[in-house]
């Protein structure tokens, strides 16, 4: 099995911030466990970080590992959609909707 | 509470603006595929570099940094070098292809936000561009949050206090404003570029479409883009209001035309000598310039149509030495073939040859040549253009026109410059009964008093030589002649005054 290493960049605590902060850990926690790493970048605290990841949205989830990099876009709110971005779904496996 | 101008440094622009950008405003520059619009950001900020010690940010959703210092590189910028001394800082929000990109939901652009911030408080930035925001827009899908997000970049450039351009794509030369409609949230400030295609020429245009609560100037201006300077705008009507006049006479190179204008030409006037092929308008140019030499004038011949070495024959064949003139360092002669570059391109260098050798005197033969690689709106900006600059700097001007037709008859040229010169000279074919004659008459000399005779003139090898007035034929300017019988004559000169033959 993979290990996931996750960056989600967000801007100040929002209500749109904790609500996709809240479910990618819960995600998370379901469906890798042990396995993955999540950091949580506020871009107000640390520009340059974005700056090197070249993130303009946020939410922005970058999932760094596995590869291919892969970037989600949006407030998470879908989990569906997020599992399936994240390649966790079981049924479409790394398909891209 | 009046808005402040940031003068952009980019020539000519800042007549235009009246004083250049709204400052701590974004202005919204658009226009067309290839018009320039990338160009306009980086010198925004490379003149705020050069010029006024201001630093900049780009930021770039379309190209590479890479490829943009690549581009502008072409134009002699050196990126690079402003980067490591800090006045340069690149905001990369290019497209980055190596990544899969989903969007879902919701999402706003806090983070450019924060990276531009950032960005500007490392480099202590006053000017940003933002390049271009079609290639932003056609990323992101939701054109409400879009639209709400540069809402906010904008408040917060603002509060910056840095003055911003952010340019924008259109689809037509003549069409909406911009293409996403998103733009006019951003946009108390639109300057538009373009590059129209006109009878199979390109002709760039800059034109300041609102500026709001201040003033600017309206209406397309032409621009050209020179290496090693970037985009130069050409102001017409700005720098035509600024123009001295002097009642200081100088000569002509021919004492019986300066008894002709009543003294000589004005020191800072443009006189238009217009003729036929063959009639004499080369050799009045270089008695011009020849007049200005001997009383230590510094003179500048730009030549349209004949070779170096032919005009320094045809000189000596008048008694002119141009040989001489040039090792005095009193003569340029510069030798231009119309067909090497577009006209913007011709004004910027002769602009240029003008300031390097700052003459009294500049003498062009033939304007009427820059008329085959022009369409008729652009020969009359070049023609405005030039005065313009050859009265600001308090230059005697001589330009001649070659008219197609033989006898009588205007060129287009002329209907279109002659009311931008203040003396015209007209040079024609006489025909009496078989014989050529040539003959010279002041159409207009503004501000003096002038001969109003065509009178008779011959060429030798010591120039020109004007004589009588011819007084039995009339016609000769339509080129339609009329003999008048003798007998006739006869009773006319009961009617009328005398000849007035030049008394020198």
């Amino acid at each position: 099995m993979d290990n996931y290493i996750l960056k989600l960049y967000i801007t100040g605590r929002t209500l749109r911030t904790e609500r996709a902060i809240f479910t990618l850990q819960r995600l998370c926690d379901e469906n890798l466990k042990e396995r993955y790493e999540l950091l949580i970048i506020d871009v107000l605290e640390k520009p340059h970080l974005a700056e090197m990841d070249k993130v303009l949205a946020t939410p922005t989830l970058i999932r760094e590992l596995p590869l291919p990099r892969r970037r989600i876009i949006g407030d998470l709110s879908d989990t569906q959609k997020v599992l399936s971005a994240l390649g966790l779904d079981t049924d479409s496996a790394g398909e891209i909707v | 509470m009046t808005i402040n101008k940031l003068p952009t440094g980019i020539s000519g622009l800042d007549h235009i603006t009246n004083g250049g950008l709204p400052r701590s405003r974004i202005t919204l520059v658009s226009g067309s595929s290839g018009s320039a619009k990338t160009v306009f950001a980086c010198q925004f900020l490379a003149e705020g570099i050069r010029q006024a010690g201001e630093n900049g940010v780009f930021v770039t959703f379309e190209e590479s940094p890479e490829d943009i210092r690549l581009n502008m590189a072409g134009l002699g910028w050196d990126i690079r070098q402003w980067e490591d001394e800090g006045r340069w800082l690149f905001v990369d929000a290019s497209h980055q292809t190596d990544d899969e990109t989903v969007m879902m939901g919701d999402y706003d652009l806090g983070a450019l936000l924060a990276r531009v911030q950032n960005a500007v408080q490392i480099i202590g930035a006053q000017r940003i561009a933002m390049d271009s925001l079609g290639a932003l827009l056609t990323r992101l899908d939701n054109s409400a949050t879009v639209r709400g997000e540069l809402f906010r970049i904008a408040s917060a450039i603002k509060e910056m206090d840095v003055t911003a351009v952010m340019t924008s794509e259109r689809a037509d030369e003549y069409g909406e404003i911009a293409r996403y409609n998103v733009e006019e949230f951003v946009a108390d400030n639109v300057v538009i570029l373009r590059n129209v295609l006109e009878d199979e020429k390109r002709r760039r245009t800059i034109e300041i479409l609102k500026f709001r609560g201040t003033s600017h100037a309206k209406g397309e201006y032409p621009f050209t883009i020179v290496p090693g300077q970037g985009i130069v705008v050409i102001p017409l009507s700005a720098i035509e209001l600024k123009q001295k006049s002097s009642n200081t006479r100088i000569t002509s190179g021919n004492s019986e035309l300066d008894l002709m204008c009543g003294g000589g030409f004005f020191r800072d006037s443009i006189v238009l000598v217009s003729g036929a092929t063959g009639t004499g308008k080369t050799l009045m140019a270089t008695s011009f310039l020849a007049g200005g030499t001997t009383n230590n004038e510094r003179c500048l011949l730009f030549a349209f149509e004949e070779s170096r070495d032919q005009l320094f024959r045809n000189a000596i064949g008048w008694g002119v030495d141009f040989e001489q003139m040039e090792r005095e360092g009193l003569l340029r002669v510069v030798c231009v073939y119309p067909e090497t570059a577009g006209l913007e391109d011709h004004l910027i260098r002769m602009r240029e040859t003008i300031d390097e050798f700052r003459p009294n005197r500049v003498a062009i033969d033939s304007l009427s040549a820059m008329e085959r690689v022009s369409t008729i709106r652009g020969f009359r900006e070049f023609v405005i253009g030039l005065t313009s600059f050859i009265k600001l700097r308090e230059i005697a001007g001589l330009y001649t026109s070659t008219t197609p037709s033989l006898l009588g008859g205007t060129s287009i040229t002329e209907g279109h410059i002659s009311t931008i010169t203040d003396s015209i000279i007209l040079l024609r074919y006489v025909e009496i009964f078989g014989e050529m004659h040539r003959g010279l008459a002041v159409l207009k000399m503004r501000g003096s008093m002038h001969d109003k005779n065509i009178r008779k003139f011959t060429i030798d090898e010591r120039g020109m030589h004007i004589g009588n007035p011819f007084r039995n034929i009339s016609g000769i300017l339509s080129g339609n002649f009329m003999y008048v019988a003798p007998n006739e004559l006869d009773r006319m000169q009961d009617l009328f005054q005398d000849d007035t033959p030049l008394s020198l």
